[in-house]
This record gives structure tokens, C-alpha cells and sequence, in this order.
């Protein structure tokens, strides 16, 4: 193994050599102070269409980088797929989009690189709470550009879920036993953990992704109440829309695409952040470590940010920018959309969204060790699901 | 090499060429390893290499923090298994459960099947009813996975032909009913093909001399046909169980709340901090079981009728 490695080192070394004066790095923090000539290809690790050719063939043209893409189902897999090789991108991939899930597996795991935040100028544009966010900045050192958000909401059957549901616990009542979905993702702990933290302040829980042991147990706990009031937990969006649509589920929780989707095929359905506040998701370009190409690769999150670009990715996928500019673009393409995806609101809006983040020992907020790290989660998830 | 060769004629190349086959000719076991060795040496390599790396790394753990591999000789993974606080013998039993029945379903739909075939049907019928069974085979499995899923599903087509006839809905979908149905339909070819090449072998001679000494058709069925086609069962057996053993695309397509399998969990913990060393020691569970399967199976005269 250890040659393995050795081997491993030498090639990251290569990589790495041949990338200095193509990068220019010359700043005494290593880090690329202007973005050189495009290498002339991009290999992406990504959700599908978060480079759709409507928006990514123009980069192709005006930077001659060509895009190979690799479509990732699930976090699990993107970090599989960074991890494969010798880790780091395996001297193959140079950027991947990872969600707040993912990401800071990917930083601890060695797997990316520290960007220069100023080599992309629509940074300085971002909603500030997505400038450096706690998921993709560690100790104020850029590990990758956000790119787009969502929350997750309640979604609901108007015509079956009467009165309409300010509250989560209308998904762990029994009054819709049968009717209800849920992601199949061990990050759902996060929303019943966020639904503790308001309904059961003894058990002291002030992040839903940072648990201790027991409020890790209350969690799951919940969670196997909730189970067999379950009609199924959903494993695509697409899974979501049609049990909607047939009316296998009246309630559960989802994404706005989601609901966007069934609005559109005429499906009597809403959507709302209950009171008890929501997670969401937000995702980040990420510099794989041992990126083959990353001049490319900072074009593209440069360009990625863009406000029109935003705004064309955000219509294509049906999520939210991270750059709030995008939002005439938004409304340019498709009317009163900017509002529809809730680029428009306030701060206030904002801070009720507990944005997905990698569930590590270090517990933040009570400076200790023992918070229960991805896989106690991940374990708690089967045990719940299994 | 000091066995004396006659002189041959011409240009030493093409005398060595000579030289080596005489040696080829002359010690047979020499050609059989020449020929079998490279598919053997990859087999072992590649197949066998494969199930050892994965059972020594199932003795391993990964460090949660970096994800790391931690070469560290320990139990912790198969204790955490066998802990019955632990979902995951509950999972096996399921993955184990559900493989066996729907075995035992395809053996008792395949047989009827395979009988008619093999001893009633015309030659143009049977061709027929050949094309039917393996045409499902020429579309992606996934296909047929999703067909069933309208089927099942709350507006689908049993539902409609329920309330058709005045009666209440059924509601398995997503649920370890439907995986069993889906499992059976899917599988069931493959316990066919077995059964009726079994069935057919039978002389037609032994089920006269059954009739002639008196024995009536359940007899004979009881006493000739049965354990004349119980290789061609087993070695279809085989099949549907070790597909069912390892799928994990099913459950996650037509199962209810509680429906994961071993795959399942496999799959989900190679993700994970690239928790290898869990999914290795989990893993073993239906190398283990599928080898005790084969051994009772071997037993049965299986390996004779494939």
C-alpha cells in the first residue's frame, strides 16, 4: 500500500508541477493570482444538467474548454467518485458540484483544493450568507464558489390536506398515516432534528447538524415513529412527482422543483416553509486537488456565476442563485420567476433556512468533540430505514 | 528438455517450433496448462483476487474523520452485524426471506409450465410459449421494474380492473408484497429454462412402465417426474435466489418504507466516509449463504442438470 501511495504522491506532484506556471501561481499563499490560458478541457463531476449545453455550450465556445461530463445519482456517489483513483479527483476530474452534504467531506477528506476567491469577479454580487459559507469555507479559506440553493419544503395536496399545514408535524401525524413521503438521504435526521430543536427545547439542540449522542437518539427515535406513516421514502425527484401526481402521497417533503413540476402538469399542489424553519440545500463548484485542468476549471466557476448564467441554470434545474443579480435574467426568460424561486426575499427568509452541511465530531457551537460524526448518521439512517 | 530429438531438417527456427511441439505431443498435461493457464491465472487474479481483498478488508475500519483506511485487524465490523440491536440481521433476513420466496414461487410456476411444454405442447406451441417467456429478456430490466410500478401503482391497472369489477383497491405497492411479485415475474425465466430441459429428459418409456404397473398420474408425478426434475429445479433455484440475494435496483424502485437489502446497505456504505471495510464484512453475508446453497445444491444432483 505504501507504495501505492508513494506512487500516488508522485503523480499529485506532477500534476501539480506542470499546473504552477500554467496557473501563474506566484502569491506567498499558493494560490493562482490570475487564471491562465484554458487548458482545453473540463472534466466535471455534477448533478445532471448543472452544465446543460443551453448554458455551457457558449463557455465551450468563447474558452475552446470542452466539457466531459460524469452525472452523479446521489452526495454519496459524487464523493465515491472524488475518492476513486487515490482520491483527490483521481488526477482525472477537476471540478465537481457538491452539495452541502458532500462538501466538507471532500475538504476534510483531502479530496479538493483551496481557491482564490477573487479570481471570480460575480463573487463580490452573492447574497452575503453565501459568500463563505460554514459548507464550503473553513477557517476563512475558500474550498470552492457557490453556485445555487433550495430549501426543502413541505409540500401538500390542497384539495387532500385541509386545513393547509403551518407546521412540520403535519408529516409526523398520524392524522395522513399512509399519504406521506420523505427523502431517502441520512441528511433528513437534519429536519427531524430541526423539528426537535423547536417542539422539545430540553433536549438542548442548537444545530441541526451538529447532534450529541442523545439528541442524535431523540432524532432517530422520531424518525422510527414517523416510518410506519410513510407511504415510501423517495429516492428521485422524479419518484415524488409521480405518487403526487396519483395521489399515492397527500404530504411530504420535497423540493421547489418539485412542486414546480406538479403546478405545471396541472397537480393540485403548494408548497411552505412551516414555522418551525426549513434545511435546503446549497451546492458548490469545487477544484478537485489533483485537477488536470485548472484553468478551465476557474473559467467555469467564474463563468457559472455570471448573473445570466445563474439565471439560466436556475430555470433549467428549478433551483435559486446564489447571485441575486440574476433575478431580471430570470424574469426576462420566464415571467415572475425571480419570485417564484424566492431570489426576492429578505434576509429574514434566509436566516429560517438551515442550509445542509457535512455533520462532523467538532461541534461548533459548544466547542467539544462529541458530535456525531456522518457515518453515526448514516448508521442511524439504516437503522431507521433498514 | 534432454530428451534426444531425431535431427530434423531445415533452419533451427522452425526446428525449435518442432522441437516444442514433439514436447506438446509427447506430455499432454504441458498443453492442457498451456491453454487453461491464462484464463485461469485471470480468474483467479481478477475473480478470486477480488473475494479475498474483499474479505480481508472486511477485518478493517476507516477513520470517520479523514476516511481513511485503518489496517488495523479487528471484529468490530461483523460484531456490529451480528448485534441484534442493529438493523442489519433483520436486513439479511429480509434479503434472505424474500429470495426464498420468491424461489419457491418461480418453482411452482415453472414447473406446470415447464411440464406442458416439455411433454404437451406441439412443436409449434412450444416454440411460441419459448418466445414468450425469453422475449421480456430482449428489454432492460429496468424497463420491466418500472412497468410493474403502473401496475401496482394507486391509478394503475390492477386498481382499475378491481374497482371494473366493484371491488376495494389494493395497496401494495411499496411494499415487500410488490418486491416479491416484481422479483418473481422478473426472475422467472430463468427458472424455466432449467426446469423444462429437466423435464424434457425424462423418457417417455419410464412414465409408460409407471402406467403399466398401475400407478396413476399423481403417483407417477410423485414418484418419477418429480424427482427426475428436482435437478433442473434446483439448478434454476440457484439462479432466482442468487439474483434476488444480490439486487438492490428493486427495492429501491417498488419497495415500501421497510425494504432494504444487503445490496442496499452495501451500496449505501461505500459512499459513506468510504466505509468500505462495513460493506466488505456485509458483503460476506451472501458470499457465505450463496456457498452453503451451492454445497446443498450440489447434493441434489443440480450441477448435473444445468
Amino acid at each position: 500500500m505504501i507504495r501505492i501511495k508513494r506512487v500516488h504522491v508522485l503523480a499529485a506532484a506532477v500534476v501539480a508541477a506542470l499546473c504552477v506556471p500554467a496557473a501563474g501561481i506566484g502569491s506567498g499563499k499558493g494560490l493562482p493570482t490570475k487564471i491562465g490560458k484554458g487548458e482545453g478541457a473540463l472534466n466535471v463531476i455534477e448533478w445532471a444538467a448543472y452544465t446543460d449545453p443551453s448554458f455551457a455550450k457558449r463557455f465551450e465556445q468563447q474558452t475552446g474548454c470542452i466539457i466531459h461530463r460524469k452525472d452523479a445519482g446521489s452526495s454519496n456517489e459524487m464523493v465515491a467518485l472524488m475518492r476513486s483513483g487515490g482520491g483527490g479527483g483521481g488526477g482525472q476530474y477537476d471540478l465537481v458540484s457538491a452539495s452541502g452534504d458532500a462538501s466538507l467531506r471532500l475538504i476534510y477528506g483531502g479530496d479538493v483544493q483551496p481557491i482564490n476567491i477573487k479570481l471570480i469577479p460575480s463573487w463580490k454580487q452573492f447574497l452575503p450568507i453565501f459568500k463563505s459559507p460554514a459548507h464550503n469555507t473553513v477557517d476563512g479559506v475558500h474550498y470552492g464558489v457557490s453556485v445555487q440553493w433550495g430549501p426543502n419544503t413541505l409540500i401538500y395536496n390542497t384539495k387532500a390536506v385541509k386545513p393547509a399545514p403551518t407546521s412540520w408535524s403535519a408529516i409526523y401525524s398520524k392524522k395522513y398515516k399512509g399519504k406521506i413521503t420523505v427523502p431517502n438521504n441520512p441528511i433528513q435526521i437534519a429536519d427531524a432534528a430541526l423539528y426537535l430543536e423547536k417542539t422539545q427545547p430540553k433536549l438542548g439542540i442548537r444545530d441541526p447538524y451538529e447532534l450529541t449522542k442523545p439528541q442524535l437518539d431523540a432524532a432517530t427515535k422520531l424518525l422510527e415513529q414517523q416510518k410506519p406513516l410513510l407511504k415510501r421514502y423517495w429516492n428521485s425527484a422524479t419518484d415524488e412527482i409521480a405518487d403526487f401526481k396519483n395521489g399515492d402521497v397527500v404530504i411530504g417533503a420535497g423540493w421547489p422543483y418539485q412542486t414546480l413540476q406538479l403546478k405545471a402538469a396541472k397537480a393540485p399542489v403548494e408548497e411552505t416553509i412551516p414555522k418551525e424553519g426549513a434545511t435546503g440545500w446549497a451546492d458548490t463548484w469545487m477544484l478537485a486537488k489533483r485537477a488536470p485542468h485548472p484553468n478551465c476549471a476557474y473559467k467555469w466557476m467564474a463563468y457559472v456565476t455570471t448573473p445570466q448564467v445563474e439565471a439560466k441554470q436556475a430555470l433549467v434545474f428549478g433551483e435559486t442563485p446564489v447571485n441575486p443579480k440574476a433575478c431580471p435574467y430570470m424574469n426576462k426568460i420566464q415571467k415572475g420567476s425571480c419570485a417564484a424561486y424566492h431570489l426576492n426575499q429578505p434576509l429574514s427568509y434566509y436566516n429560517t433556512i438551515h442550509f445542509w452541511k457535512t455533520p462532523v465530531a467538532q461541534c461548533g457551537w459548544q466547542k467539544a468533540n462529541d458530535c456525531m460524526d456522518y457515518n453515526a448518521w448514516q448508521q442511524a439512517w439504516t437503522q431507521v430505514t433498514g | 528438455m534432454a530428451v534426444d530429438v531425431p535431427a530434423l531438417a531445415g533452419p533451427p527456427g522452425r526446428r525449435a517450433r518442432l522441437r516444442f511441439s514433439a514436447l506438446l505431443w509427447r506430455r499432454p498435461w504441458l498443453k492442457a496448462l498451456g491453454l487453461l493457464s491464462p484464463p485461469l491465472a485471470a480468474f483467479l487474479l481478477v475473480y478470486i483476487g477480488a473475494l479475498v481483498v474483499l474479505f480481508v478488508s472486511s477485518f478493517w475500519t476507516v477513520d470517520s474523520f479523514t476516511g481513511k483506511l485503518v489496517h488495523h485487524w479487528t471484529l468490530s465490523n461483523f460484531r456490529q452485524i451480528f448485534d441484534t440491536s442493529q438493523p442489519y440481521l433483520r436486513i439479511a433476513g429480509r434479503t434472505i426471506g424474500i429470495a426464498a420466496a420468491v424461489t419457491a414461487t418461480d418453482a411452482l410456476l415453472a414447473f406446470p409450465l415447464g411440464y406442458f411444454m416439455a411433454r404437451l405442447a406441439r412443436p409449434r406451441v412450444r416454440g411460441l410459449l419459448f418466445v414468450m417467456i425469453l422475449l421480456p429478456l430482449w428489454s432492460s430490466y429496468l424497463v420491466r421494474i418500472y412497468a410493474w410500478r403502473t401496475i401496482l401503482a394507486h391509478d394503475g391497472a390492477i386498481n382499475w380492473a378491481l374497482n371494473g369489477l366493484g371491488l376495494p383497491d389494493q395497496n401494495i405497492d411499496y411494499t415487500n408484497w410488490a418486491m416479491w411479485i416484481v422479483f418473481s415475474y422478473v426472475w422467472l425465466p430463468f427458472m424455466v429454462l432449467p426446469v423444462y430441459a429437466a423435464l424434457e429428459r425424462i423418457p417417455d418409456s419410464y412414465l409408460e412402465a409407471s402406467a403399466d404397473m398401475g400407478a396413476r398420474g399423481a403417483r407417477t408425478l410423485r414418484a418419477i417426474v418429480i424427482p427426475l426434475a428436482l435437478p433442473g429445479i434446483v439448478a434454476g433455484s440457484i439462479f432466482t435466489f442468487s439474483l434476488t440475494l444480490g439486487d438492490y435496483i428493486t427495492p429501491l424502485l417498488v419497495g415500501g418504507p421497510s425494504s432494504s437489502f444487503i445490496g442496499n446497505v452495501v451500496y449505501d456504505f461505500i459512499g459513506i466516509n468510504a466505509n468500505v471495510p462495513f460493506a466488505a464484512a456485509f458483503a460476506v453475508v451472501p458470499v457465505l449463504v450463496m456457498g452453503i446453497y451451492l454445497l446443498i445444491a450440489r447434493r441434489l444432483g443440480a450441477f448435473e442438470a444445468l
